[in-house]
């Protein structure tokens, strides 16, 4: 019953030239009457929020640029000070002249601060060959492999010729990448062992996989990050000691890995049946069945999801401020500490909201357009 | 199906295997690879219980809850029932538990308003406002919430002393001491229309039912914004009235270096108010788009084909199907949103969070601490997914 | 393709007398810059039964769903019943209760029963009291042969029974015209004949119809006309005896042989 379509067969048809539609319904100014002029209301709306947008950004950008101070001579911030109480308040970028190597790499040795950039630079890059189709392979999985191991090199160092750093001058950017991405990188693999555990025929495995992943999503993360600060040093025999930041990674591991499983299972339970019966057919045991039928399909399905499960993780590292871990965010707290540099916050916690902005908004973008790419797939 | 029932003869019950002692047996493997898995975690279990116990031991910390009786000695600055340093610990850590609560619930009933505005917004007609709101919901949803209290109370806190408080409305005052606002002189007549209030909505609901039904009976559709005017306003003005129509105000003034009188806003709850309702509202305004979206253009189609009026379209067809939708995502974004408060410990907000952590720095008890923060999120948690479930499936009910 | 439908054309129900029921007038409408009607001129009688038929994107549905303004025309002028179809709100709710409209993927209210599907307009629009407007839908149910299933959800129901309901429910506001876009296109071939059977039963009851379809049995069957359309302009109409075989425009040939073609 489908439809049936001429296409260009009887061009040699004789046909009416085509009618400009009448005026006001398209090019500009229609555009405008349809969509902020429409009616007395809508008229309203678009003149109350123009005054407004046009007024806010002109105070922004007298604030954040004509009134600005973008450098003061040695830690001599009085010009600041005395701008911030003026009529035409001003921001005092200078904070960021100043400070922006402490708040990007914390007090990691000043002359050795092209190795957390490097570490920088290797993450990102990590993050967009993954993200690019063409390398969704096995091999990827040695990229990261090779890439992690690279990263410890450099920022540890005692090899190859690179001072020793210990890990308690590490700070800024590099710790929020590490925390995201080996959380990330060790969440994921623990993520699919659980929502595999949790569809298991196997009772007691399942109990087991709902109650971590219920108990961990019912508990907010610094909850975690406490019990990983203050209880872990308790559980361990005595004379063992892990430093904080590794402490601090495994509650993000364990934290993330709850809520990737019910992203993994969300995939497993969107998989049509057929997949599961296909594969019982052909006489598969259960690891084959899993590893080369079920997940790379079911992982497929939820690359979106998973995706808006990293950004929400990335942005929690930032938690790791409240038991004093020098990630991004505590660095930049930290630099408005100095008694010269008091009172600047705002310009501090703008800077740094830039670099997880561009982080998220990137990996947002990115996983809308899969999904719309995806959905593409599906209705075909 | 129903054959079989009554047919003795056509049923059989499926022959019972014998389990055979064999590794081919997949029963056996089961219960090999459960009673495995399960014996290793209970062996971790013990041995960091172990560990723990010995270190307890090593360095002389007491176990217990005994110490919910001892007298805090922490000063707390805002509590809903009366707290001094000398209350106990229990006291303490109730008192954290109530502003935990009242930051969650404010914050769950502006987020919801924000969010379903902003939502509604992008997708308006108007280009302006859908780009605003879109605009609005990216930016917020990429920045870490921490960042976005820090910096609200930063804010905050940069804004001029009482003495040169902002002063945009009449009574109303913004300084670095929080937010003060004019609030009733609470005399009885307002108690009394209050009372009022919470009977006139009652009311309401039940008169709308009886009209409802009236209406099925004779078909004759009746307004019902009279009653409602009625119930609403005219009874509670009325026992107000009755209660002597008290009409002081009580506006902030200042005196000597801060603000008497008047309702009072802390400066540490009105960031964390502001910054949890922002930044959820992100996320809830995307929910109700989505679910707005899900409703199908033919269903609005059909509905106009048929003659009904937009507001008939709205209540009995768009809105039970957009909730359907709308109210299991948005019951986790009401759990994150209560999860979310204890970032208050940040900005020194004394929710459960900031009070248990000065408690097990002050005794030592870090297990216990940390147990009553999990116990404490887990009941809420447990609460809001339980009435949510029991929302979500009596509209799914409706359904199917 | 439905054989058992092409015995005969039933008798036709046209009455000449009074206003038509339905009145194109040089009816345009664009999408942007895209011209999908042009000039459309059309009068249906009260009683008569209009088949539209062409390749896909030649306006037809468009032009259906202008008659009771799902989308807005921007140029000539469009009666229903007398009335002139304007920005008028009322004039607007008082040609859509006098309208019926079935669409091609049925477009039932998933959350309400068939019943409830059935009987929402007639309380709401019709103000019937509730007793009263489930027996009328019963009537209806019964009519399309499907009352035992007042009870059930549309998701529960075949394709062609939800379109045999969505008609039923379109009925209980007793509309003078019926306008169907595509009724059969979302159908399993051994779905279309009920769905089919349906409306001519409708047919012999006299009922106004304007039906886009592709069925051609049906248009031999049922209709008074058959309405050619492609690319926006009525190209050809007339008895379906002469448009499908003595027609005159090569266009319509062509469509007729690939129409055939593909059965």
């Amino acid at each position: 019953m489908s439809d049936i379509s001429l296409g260009s067969s009887v061009a040699g048809v004789p046909e009416a030239a085509p009618r400009q539609p009448p005026a006001l319904t398209t090019g500009p100014a229609a555009w405008m009457r349809a969509n902020l002029f429409s009616s007395w209301l809508n008229t309203a709306v678009t003149l109350v929020m123009a005054y407004f947008i046009i007024r806010w950004a002109l105070g922004f950008i007298d604030w954040a640029f004509v009134n600005a101070i973008w450098s003061v001579p040695n830690n001599q911030t009085q010009a600041c000070r005395a701008l911030k109480g003026s009529d035409h308040p001003g921001a005092c970028w200078a904070v960021i002249t100043e400070k922006h190597r402490f708040i990007l790499f914390g007090t990691y040795p000043f002359e050795q601060h092209w190795r957390p950039a490097i570490v920088c630079v290797l993450f990102t890059a990590l993050f967009i060959v993954s993200a690019l189709r063409r390398f969704w392979r096995w091999e990827l999985a040695i990229v990261w492999a090779v890439t992690l191991v690279a990263i410890g090199v450099l920022m540890w160092g005692g090899v190859l010729g690179l001072e020793y750093v210990p890990q308690e001058r590490w700070g800024g950017l590099p710790i929020t990448l590490i925390l995201a991405t080996f959380g990330l990188a060790f969440a994921f693999p623990l993520a699919i062992l659980v929502a595999l555990g949790r569809r298991s025929s196997m009772p007691a495995i399942r109990v087991l996989c709902i109650a971590y992943v219920e108990i961990i999503r019912g508990v907010p993360l610094i909850s975690l990050l406490f019990m990983a600060s203050v209880m872990f040093p308790l559980f361990l025999p005595e004379g063992i000691n892990i430093d904080k930041l590794l402490r601090a990674q495994v509650a993000v591991i364990l934290f993330a890995g709850a809520y990737l499983a019910e992203v993994v299972r969300g995939g497993l339970q969107a998989l049509p049946k057929g997949q599961y019966e296909a594969a019982d057919a052909l006489g598969l045991s259960y690891w084959h069945k899993t590893g080369f039928i079920i997940l790379p399909q079911a992982l497929r399905l939820v690359i979106p999801p998973l995706v808006n499960t990293f950004i929400g993780f990335f942005k929690d590292t930032s938690l790791v401020l409240i038991i004093g871990i020098f990630d991004l965010l505590t660095a930049g707290k930290t630099a408005i500490v100095e008694p010269a540099w008091q009172g600047f916050g705002v310009e501090v916690y703008i800077a740094i909201s830039l670099v997880y902005f561009i982080y998220c908004f990137a990996m947002s973008r990115y996983s809308q357009n899969l999904e719309a790419e995806l959905n593409r797939h599906r209705v075909r | 199906m129903s054959q079989s029932a009554t047919d003795p003869r056509q049923f059989r019950a499926p022959p019972k295997k014998p389990l055979r002692l064999s590794w081919a047996d997949e029963r056996v493997r089961a219960i090999f690879w459960q009673v495995l898995i399960v014996g290793i975690v209970i062996a971790v279990v013990w041995w960091l219980v172990r560990n723990t116990q010995h270190n307890l031991e090593v360095r002389r910390i007491a176990t217990g809850f005994g110490f919910l009786n001892r007298e805090a000695g922490l000063p707390i600055g805002e509590a809903l029932i009366e707290y001094t340093p000398a209350s106990t610990y229990f006291r303490a850590l109730t008192v954290g538990v109530l502003n935990t609560l009242k930051v969650a619930v404010v914050g769950i009933i502006l987020a919801t308003i924000l969010g379903t505005l902003v939502g509604i917004a992008r997708l308006s007609k108007n280009w302006l406002l859908a780009k605003v709101a879109a605009v609005y919901v990216e930016v917020i949803r990429d920045i870490p919430l921490l960042l976005q209290l820090l910096f609200w109370y930063t804010l905050l806190q940069g804004l001029p002393g009482p003495r040169q408080a902002l002063n945009p409305v009449t009574g109303v005052f913004l300084s670095n001491r929080g937010l003060k606002l004019p609030f009733l002189d609470w005399e009885v007549g307002h108690s009394w229309g209050l009372m009022a209030f919470v009977v006139g909505c009652c009311g309401l609901y039940l008169f709308a039912k009886a009209m409802r039904r009236r209406q099925m009976q004779d078909g004759q559709p009746r307004p019902i914004w009279p009653a409602a005017i009625g119930f609403l306003i005219g009874l509670p003005a009325l026992a107000w009235w009755l209660g002597g129509a008290p009409v002081g105000i009580e506006w902030p003034a200042l005196r000597g270096f801060n603000f008497q009188g008047g309702m009072s806003v802390s400066p540490e709850y009105f960031a964390l108010l502001v910054g949890l309702t922002t930044y959820t509202a992100g996320f809830i305004a995307e929910i109700v788009r989505a679910g707005i979206l899900a409703v199908a253009q033919g269903q609005w189609e059909a509905a106009q084909a048929l003659g009904l009026r937009p507001g008939v379209v709205l209540r009995q067809i768009v809105l039970p199907q957009a909730l359907r939708v709308i109210v299991p995502p948005m019951t986790s974004q009401f759990l994150n949103l209560t999860k979310n408060s204890s970032l208050a410990v940040a900005i020194g907000y004394q929710d459960i969070v900031s009070i248990a952590n000065t408690t097990l720095n002050q005794t030592g008890q870090a297990i216990e601490g940390i147990a009553i923060i999990m116990l404490v999120y887990l009941t809420i948690s447990l609460s809001i997914s339980l009435f949510m479930n029991w929302y979500n499936s009596r509209i799914a009910l409706v359904e199917r | 393709m439905s054989a058992a439908l092409a015995e005969g054309h039933i008798a036709s129900a046209v009455r000449a007398d009074g206003p038509p029921a339905i009145q194109l007038d040089k009816v345009n409408k664009w999408y942007g810059s895209m011209h999908v009607l042009r000039d459309i001129s059309l009068q249906v009688a009260t009683g008569e039964r209009v088949v539209v038929c062409g390749p896909s994107g030649s306006g037809k549905s468009t032009m259906i769903r202008c008659i009771n303004r799902l989308e807005q025309h921007q140029e000539g002028r469009i009666l229903v019943d007398g009335t002139e179809l304007t920005d008028d709100v009322r004039s607007l709710d008082a040609i859509r209760r006098e309208v019926g409209m079935v669409f091609q993927s049925f477009n039932l209210f998933p959350h309400l029963t068939i019943l409830e599907n059935c009987t929402l307009a007639p309380i709401w629009v019709r103000r019937m009291p509730k007793k009263d407007a489930e027996e009328l839908a019963m009537e209806y149910l019964r009519r399309v042969k499907i009352p035992e299933q007042a009870k059930k959800y549309p998701g529960q129901l075949s394709g062609g029974q939800q379109q045999r309901v969505a008609i039923a429910r379109a009925l209980c506001m007793k509309p003078k015209i019926m306008l169907f876009d595509e009724p059969t296109s979302a159908l399993d071939p051994e779905m279309i004949k009920e769905v089919l059977d349906t409306m001519v039963g409708l047919a012999e009851d006299g009922m106004t119809m304007v039906v886009v379809t592709h069925e051609m049995g049906f248009a031999q069957q049922v209709a008074d006309r058959v309405v050619f359309m492609d690319r926006g302009e009525v190209v050809e109409q007339g008895p379906p005896e002469q448009v499908f075989n003595r027609p005159s425009t090569d266009r319509l040939k062509l469509f007729l042989s690939q129409i055939l073609r593909g059965h």
